[in-house]
């Protein structure tokens, strides 16, 4: 039995790297990312990893050096945050085009302007349709185990395409937890050899990497993207299930909490889902049928499952920490909203955009639209589909 | 022990709330707690007000939001006890502060009028025990006098744990006097 530790999600993270022991990090450190490439590098500074780490001039150089250390067969992992994410724009298409399973934890914070170091979605959000996969946390435990199985995921045969592991900026990267870690060795079973199937590097069977790809073939390549990444809804159970095998800790797409019999519930993301378990046990103890969905993956989007959690609801409401300036909601709403539209049986929903530049959601915020879903659910009707929750001015 | 347990630090960068609100937390964790300590980040820098958090409960703590009903408030620097310290402080709560004034003094700066306030003079502790104004850890000490919230030796063991490799048996052990000493010395009124 391993003893519990007092990590941050940060130091979580950083300690999920040091046991994976990747062959190349190239980082460039970012508030409020910071912590995981400072505790990297003294790990490898102390010899605890033998790692080469490239510490680039910026997160541009670090997704291409990540992406030339991946091309070539090395296991490789980086990790950014919001302006840090945006730098590295062009290259993250790359990566994920190229299909090179890096691993990226991403801190999520504010893109720029203002300037805000604090959390909310907008960068990851603004990356969702990068290629890569993407997989949210609701603590440091979550935040550990997700980057190791992000390695497995990002690797595997069939699926071959970079993850990033997103935690809250602050709320969970520079918060103390209890973290239960593996063994070492346990870890580096379960992540065992990477070893690429063409390496740029393999002289005697060469290959190309890159190349430019016109009208001839390009759509066909973005065609097969597009079926790696829907097949890797197929191929992630098995990943969860070895995982639980070997750890004894069960993981899927979503996470449901008092969904059974639920007739109303809320839709969120990361850390914000750990807040509203509160809300809904006290819901719960007055009686009221209140529950909780939470998507632990964006990419792949686990429609038939999200779906399915909803049969029989009256009223959902989703909640988005981002805004995509659509004027029909945040990119989670805009998402279940089509996921549901065939549905024959489908709740009403209603969308929050909440916590931008890392304001506080608190549990009285979030019983305030358990109770807009309760007049909803009765009223069978919404009448404000878009809302902001907890900013000054017009809601 | 209640359910869940918040207690709230006002400091100025420098001073060790941080370190405080974390080492509080591990002693609980290690006595088989769950916790969470938190710093809420602004432009932080040296002598600039900052508050940090600390939960301690029996139960998994999911809640990630931040602390706006503490139990108990720490302030740490004498002249941080204003009426912002006491937001959020119900009649049920303690206002623990570092001064060598009275309780009445304390509770007319901050018009914290009807819980426990608890005083105790951290900075003269700290200068006598380490021979630097490091107020931090004599208020850990007078706070466990206050709220049992872990035991004193499984302090002393987070210290030295934490304190020893860094800064020598010397030091670590005048740090523990002066946890000693403070919470021997705290008055609640």
């Amino acid at each position: 039995m391993n003893k519990v530790v007092a990590l941050t999600g940060d130091q979580a993270a950083a300690e999920a790297m040091r046991q994976i022991e990747p062959d190349v990090v190239a980082a460039y450190p970012i508030t409020p990312q910071t912590e995981i490439v400072m505790n990297f590098a003294q790990y490898v500074a102390d010899g605890r990893v033998q790692t080469e780490m490239i510490p680039v001039e910026s997160e541009h150089s670090a997704m291409s050096a990540c992406v030339g250390a991946a091309a070539s067969g090395a296991r490789t992992m980086t990790a950014t945050s919001a302006n840090g994410l945006a730098l590295m724009w062009e290259i993250v298409y790359i990566a994920a085009s190229t299909r090179l399973p890096i691993v990226m934890p991403v801190v999520n914070r504010a893109l720029s302007g203002p300037i805000n170091i604090h959390c909310d979605h907008s960068d990851t959000m603004g990356a969702r349709d990068s290629g890569w996969l993407q997989v949210y946390c609701e603590n440091n435990q979550e935040v550990y185990e997700n980057v190791i199985m992000a390695v497995k995921i990002a690797e595997h045969k069939d699926i071959l395409l970079p993850v990033m592991v997103c935690q809250d900026g602050f709320i969970t990267s520079h918060a103390v937890e209890g973290v239960k870690p593996y063994e070492d060795k346990r870890v580096k079973d379960f992540v065992g050899e990477y070893r690429i199937q063409h390496s740029l590097l393999d002289v005697d069977r060469p290959v190309t990497y890159g190349p430019l790809d016109l009208q001839d073939y390009y759509f066909e390549h973005k065609r097969q993207q597009a079926e790696a990444v829907k097949n890797s809804l197929k191929v992630i159970p098995h990943i969860f299930a070895e995982f639980k095998k070997h750890f004894g800790v069960e993981y899927d797409f979503i996470e449901t909490y008092k969904m059974d019999d639920a007739d109303i519930a809320i839709i969120a993301l990361s850390s914000t889902a750990g807040t509203a378990k509160v809300v809904v046990d006290e819901l719960r103890a007055e009686g009221k049928k209140a529950g909780l969905l939470r998507p632990r993956f964006f990419r792949p989007f686990p429609k038939e499952m999200l779906v399915q959690a909803l049969k029989g609801l009256k009223a959902v409401a989703i909640m988005d920490r981002s805004e995509s300036f659509s004027g029909r909601g945040g990119p989670l709403f805009a998402e279940m909203r089509s996921a549901l539209l065939d549905e024959a049986d489908r709740p009403l929903t209603v969308n929050y955009i909440y916590g931008l530049g890392g304001r506080d959601i608190d549990t009285k915020q979030i019983k305030s639209v358990y109770t807009d879903l309760e007049k909803i659910a009765a009223e069978n009707k919404v009448k404000h589909l878009i809302n902001y929750l907890g900013v000054r001015g017009e809601k | 022990m209640k359910e869940l347990i918040e207690v709230r630090w006002h400091g100025r960068g420098g001073q060790g709330a941080k370190t405080a609100a974390q080492f509080l937390a591990e002693a609980a964790l290690d006595a088989g707690k769950f916790i969470q300590a938190f710093p809420e980040y602004g432009p932080e820098r040296a002598g600039a007000p900052i508050r940090t958090y600390t939960r301690i409960s029996a139960k998994p703590i999911t809640l990630h939001c931040g602390v706006s009903n503490p139990g108990y408030v720490v302030v740490i620097d004498p002249t941080l006890a204003t009426a912002s310290a006491v937001e959020g402080l119900g009649e049920e709560g303690v206002l623990l502060v570092n001064t060598s004034e009275s309780a009445e003094a304390i509770r007319r700066k901050t018009g914290f009028k009807k819980g426990k306030v608890a005083t105790v003079d951290a900075t003269q502790i700290s200068i006598d025990t380490l021979g630097a104004p490091m107020p931090n850890m004599p208020m850990l000490g007078a706070l466990l006098k206050v709220a049992p919230l872990v035991e004193l030796d499984a302090l002393y063991e987070k210290i030295k744990a934490k304190f020893l490799k860094k800064i020598g048996e010397e030091k670590t052990n005048a740090n523990i006097s002066g946890i000693k000493k403070a919470y021997e010395e705290v008055k609640v009124e």
